[in-house]
């Protein structure tokens, strides 16, 4: 207790780091520009879903616009929404792993470690209209690898219940970014594990698997569960692959709204708000949970 | 240690497939437009296409706004609240973040329903359109623009370098744009190049808020008729990005920082 305080005198005794200003107005009027946007751009259109969620057509309180989520077909577009998000975050997260591995704990040759995260910048943002041009011509019907399996091992991809545009598919699709974006936040972790460590583990009579259980992989874990909710969000909201590659023929929560924005078929603003703020309140958490888990890598990762 | 690299030069082959076989695949149908015979004639009909040339100089305008307001948006933001408002700085970074919570669909959506109708009326003209679409990208490109000025500003002494301005007679003019700017160069390059790369071909908000004017649109509409040109126009777009990326890496020198995350699709 009295230790605790001790240190608390000592911290304030320090010299703050910065003046502390006297408050004046134009101090404010330079950021004041920023608050402007932020609050245009980005509170106020979420205050306006948010509102829209609650009110009925006439404009009346009401909580029927979430009792519209409950719908099966709005439960299964999350459902299969969370489904490809998971697979796909799980998937590139490990395939990712092992090959950040590879360029860093794996002492592959050093051109190849730049090239790999030219590569990964590249493809993780190579996303929408031409990524999924580019999985057709490779898993479409006609695609150079179901073709290759045909000819070749005899197997016919789409005997075998597979079809791009499908849940499957679509994850084998968002998998092109998903994983060198677990590249490019994985990396610097990896990069932070210090030989020391694995030095004084083995001198203490540790194999390599002893201290990658006991020692790289447990520091590593809230890096690898941070990056992989990162990767979960990313496929969450994804609108634009999804709807290329199936022109909006799959059961997606952001096809979902996409529609209701256009207002075509089943047009209810009061659902299109309501799922919105869904979304968001999914992306919340999970952003929360990301940025609890990286205060706790970066206690061992700092530079 | 020998099995270690075999392990490694597997997952780094087969990461590589993944990379390469698609991209592979593209550009051999591309080259399949006339039958028996490859060519480049899927690539000739695009560059014939006038619409190919005025949807990318629109998607290419729309950029250079987005790249010139959200940087004027954050530079002095960013500068003053290391300067003078430390205790501004959670909010900033917080209200920086929000992009990420809020996905694209969403954003435009958001948008839309406010700006569409009282008091503001912006989507009832092409510039009042055009100007909520680049406010848009503004706001995807929050996330890494502000991350990567703020890295900028940490490595450089703030503080110092505006006494010693000042001391000097310099006006907050002057110390903006002959200190800080040049000071954050590469921060500053290398989230444009991002921004660029991002906003070229971005589809979701742009084909609710202008449609077919924008080339991921356009891209969108050509996949829908033209079976070869698609995929040229995937490798031209793959190309796009890559030249934007490897100038981001050219900058940054191989580092493996988290400044060329984008993210929202």
């Amino acid at each position: 207790m009295l230790n605790k305080q001790n240190s608390k005198q000592i911290e304030k005794r320090d010299a703050p780091k910065t003046r502390p200003a006297p408050f004046r107005w134009r101090d404010w009027l330079v950021v004041l520009p920023f608050l402007i946007f932020a609050f245009l751009f980005i509170l106020l259109p979420s205050i306006i879903l948010l509102l829209g969620a609650f009110r009925d057509n006439t404009g009346k309180l009401t909580l029927m616009n979430f009792a519209g989520l409950l719908d099966p077909s709005i439960v299964s577009a999350y459902w299969v929404t969370i489904k490809i998000s998971l697979a796909t975050a799980i998937g590139g997260g490990l395939l990712g792993f092992l090959m950040a591995y590879a360029i860093t704990v794996g002492k592959l040759p050093r051109p190849i470690r730049t090239a790999l995260l030219t590569f990964s910048g590249v493809a993780s943002n190579f996303a929408g209209v031409p990524l999924a041009f580019a999985f057709i011509a490779t898993l479409g019907r006609t695609g150079l690898v179901t073709l290759l399996l045909k000819n070749i091992l005899g197997i016919n991809l789409y005997d075998q219940g597979f079809s791009l545009y499908s849940f499957w598919g679509l994850s084998l699709t968002y998998m092109f970014f998903q994983f060198p974006l677990m590249i490019l936040v994985i990396t610097p972790a990896l990069d932070g594990l210090k030989k020391e460590w694995s030095e004084a583990a083995e001198n203490l009579g540790a194999t390599q698997s002893l201290y990658w259980r006991k020692v790289a992989l447990p520091i590593l874990m809230p890096s690898i569960l941070g990056a992989m909710i990162l990767l979960f969000g990313n496929s969450f909201g994804a609108y634009a692959t999804a709807y290329s590659l199936t022109g909006g023929f799959i059961n997606l929560i952001t096809i979902v709204i996409g529609s209701q924005i256009k207002g075509d078929i089943y047009y209810n603003p009061g659902l299109g708000y309501a799922l919105a703020v869904g979304m968001v309140l999914v992306m919340a958490v999970m952003m929360a949970f990301y940025y609890s888990l990286r205060r706790r890598s970066e206690r061992w990762l700092r530079k | 240690m020998k099995r270690k690299s075999f392990w490694s030069w597997i997952w780094l082959i087969i990461g590589m497939l993944y990379f390469i076989l698609p991209l592979y695949a593209t550009f051999d149908f591309s080259l399949r437009a006339r039958k028996g015979v490859l060519s480049f004639l899927s690539y000739q009909n695009i560059f014939k296409d006038p619409n190919f040339w005025s949807t990318i100089r629109f998607s290419l305008v729309i950029a250079v706004f987005t790249i010139i307001v959200s940087i004027l948006l954050v530079v002095p933001t960013a500068y003053w609240i290391r300067l003078r408002l430390p205790q501004l700085r959670g909010m900033l970074e917080f209200i920086s973040m929000l992009p990420f919570v809020v996905p694209a669909i969403v954003l435009v959506f958001g948008l839309i329903r406010v700006f569409s109708g009282a008091p503001f009326f912006l989507t009832n003209t092409y510039f009042g359109t055009d100007a909520l679409l680049v406010a848009a990208y503004v706001v995807l490109a929050l996330p890494y623009v502000f991350r990567s000025v703020d890295t900028g500003l940490a490595a450089i002494d703030v503080i110092s370098l505006t006494e010693a301005a000042q001391s000097l007679g310099a006006s907050w003019s002057t110390i903006m744009f002959k200190i800080i700017f040049p000071n954050l160069k590469v921060a500053i390059l290398s989230s444009a190049f991002l921004t660029l790369a991002t906003v070229i071909g971005e589809y979701t908000i742009a084909s609710f808020m202008v449609g077919i004017k924008a080339f991921g649109p356009y891209m969108s509409l050509i996949g829908q008729n033209r079976t070869y040109e698609s995929s040229s126009l995937a490798i031209i777009s793959f190309m796009v990005t890559w030249s934007f990326m490897g100038l981001i890496q050219l900058f940054n020198r191989g580092k493996a920082d988290s400044g060329s995350l984008a993210g929202a699709r």
